[in-house]
C-alpha cells in the first residue's frame, strides 16, 4: 500500500495567508499566468474569426464592446502588467540578483533574500497593475 | 475524541492558561486525524514543547512527539504550530499571542503517529546531493597541510552550514506541497553550501544531480522556506545563488 505522504496539496500551495507578501505574489503569479494562457487561446480563436469575412469579424469584435467585454479586457490588462513586472523581479531573483549576500546570521534571523528590494518589486507590480487597469477602464468606458 | 482536561492548583499564581489542541492520528487504525484539547497553564517562558510534555505528564502519556535537545539544535521537534511550521522547543506560548495553540504534524512528511513524522525522504535527499567535501587529496595524510580558508571564503557558506535538518523549510515549501519528487529546499541549500566551499572540488557532480526537472528548476522563489528557518539558513538565498551560477549570472 502506498504510504500517505501527508502532502498539503493544492489547497496548501495556493494559501496566501501564512507567509507574507511573497506568498501572495507567488499565488498571483500563478493565477495571472494561467489567466494569460487562457486569454492566449481565446485570442487565437478570436482572430480566427477573420476567416468568416468582414461581417463575421465585426460581429465577434462587438463582443468586446460590451460592458462584460470591457471588464474582461481590464482583467487581462491587470494580469498582463502584474505578470510582466513581477516576472522581471522573479527572473532577476532566480539569477541571484538582489537576494543578498551570505553572512553569519544573527537572531532574530530575518532572511536576507526576503529584503525590501523584492518587497518593493512586489508592491510595485500590484500598484502598476491597478493603475494600468484603471487607465484601461477609463479609456474603454470613456468612449 | 475531543476532550478538555486541566490541572488545578499545581501552578504558580502568575501562570495563565491556554487551550492546547493536539492532533491525534495513528495511520495504522485511524481514518483521519482528530484534535484533543487540553487546558494547560503557562508562564512567560514556557515553550510549546514544554506544554506538550506537560500534557504527556499529567493527562495523556500516549501523545507521540519527537524531541531531544530542547534548544533548537537537534532539529527533532518541528511541527505545525498555529498553522506555521516551527520548532516546538524554540516557540514560546507567550509569543503566539493566542488563547488557543494548535499543534499538528509537519506537512509534506508521512506521519508516524500524532506529531511525529518520518524523515527518511529528507535524509535521502540530503544524502543525494553529496553533503561532504569532494577532492582527490586529503588533509589526513601526514605530509599534507590543512585546507586553509580566509574568513571571506568561510563567509560564503557558513550560514548554510547552520542547517539542523529539522524539515521546517520542506514543510513550508509550496512546491513540496504537490510534487513528491522535488528534492526540496533543504537539500538544495546544502548543495549550495558545498558548491560555495572553496575546499570542495565536487561542484560539477553536484550540479548534475540538481539540474533536473524535479531539482533546482522547480523552486519558484516563494521564500517560505527562509521565513520558517529557525537557524537563519535562508535556503531561498542559497537556491537562487546556485541557480544564478547555473544560468551564468554569477561566476
Amino acid at each position: 500500500m502506498p504510504q500517505d505522504e501527508h502532502k498539503e496539496g493544492v489547497g496548501g500551495m495556493i494559501n496566501p495567508t501564512r507567509y507574507g507578501i511573497e506568498r501572495v505574489a507567488y499565488l498571483l503569479m500563478r493565477l495571472s499566468g494561467l489567466g494569460l494562457l487562457a486569454y492566449f487561446v481565446a485570442h487565437i480563436y478570436e482572430t480566427s474569426n477573420i476567416l468568416r469575412g468582414q461581417v463575421g469579424w465585426n460581429e465577434f469584435l462587438e463582443l468586446t464592446q460590451t460592458t462584460e467585454g470591457h471588464i474582461f479586457l481590464a482583467i487581462v490588462i491587470a494580469m498582463c502588467v502584474f505578470h510582466t513586472v513581477n516576472g522581471i523581479r522573479v527572473m532577476l531573483g532566480h539569477g541571484g540578483v538582489g537576494v543578498g549576500k551570505p553572512a553569519r546570521p544573527d537572531y532574530p534571523y530575518d532572511p536576507a533574500s526576503q529584503n525590501y528590494r523584492h518587497k518593493i518589486g512586489i508592491y510595485s507590480s500590484i500598484v502598476l497593475a491597478a493603475v494600468a487597469t484603471m487607465y484601461g477602464l477609463a479609456v474603454m468606458f470613456g468612449e | 475524541m475531543a476532550q478538555v482536561s486541566s490541572i488545578s492548583n499545581e501552578q504558580s499564581s502568575t501562570a495563565k492558561s491556554i487551550i492546547l489542541k493536539i492532533s491525534r492520528y495513528n495511520p495504522e487504525h485511524d481514518e483521519s486525524s482528530q484534535f484533543m484539547e487540553f487546558n494547560v497553564k503557562y508562564e512567560k517562558w514556557t515553550t510549546v514543547l514544554e506544554a506538550i510534555l506537560d500534557v504527556k505528564k499529567h493527562f495523556d502519556h500516549s501523545v507521540a512527539v519527537r524531541y531531544s535537545c530542547r534548544q533548537a539544535t537537534c532539529g527533532s521537534c518541528g511541527m505545525i504550530i498555529n498553522g506555521k511550521p516551527r520548532l516546538a522547543c524554540f516557540t514560546k506560548i507567550s509569543e503566539l499571542d493566542s488563547n488557543v495553540v494548535t499543534v499538528e504534524p509537519m506537512n509534506n512528511f508521512p506521519v508516524i503517529r500524532d506529531l511525529a513524522v518520518k524523515f527518511e525522504k529528507l535524509f535521502d535527499s540530503h544524502q543525494k546531493i553529496k553533503p561532504y567535501l569532494i577532492r582527490d587529496d586529503t588533509e589526513l595524510v601526514s605530509d599534507e597541510k590543512e585546507f586553509l580558508q580566509t574568513p571571506e571564503e568561510v563567509e560564503q557558506y557558513i550560514q548554510f552550514a547552520n542547517c539542523i535538518k529539522c524539515g521546517l523549510c520542506n514543510s513550508a515549501c509550496p512546491t513540496m506541497a504537490t510534487d513528491s519528487s522535488f528534492v526540496g529546499p533543504q537539500a538544495l541549500a546544502q548543495a549550495y553550501r558545498y558548491v560555495a566551499d572553496s575546499r570542495d572540488k565536487g561542484k560539477d557532480s553536484r550540479l548534475k544531480i540538481i539540474d533536473d526537472s524535479h531539482g533546482i528548476w522547480r523552486c519558484h522563489f516563494a521564500g517560505s522556506c527562509s521565513q520558517v528557518c529557525p537557524k537563519g539558513v535562508d535556503p531561498a538565498m542559497g537556491i537562487q545563488l546556485l541557480r544564478g551560477y547555473m544560468l551564468g549570472f554569477r561566476s
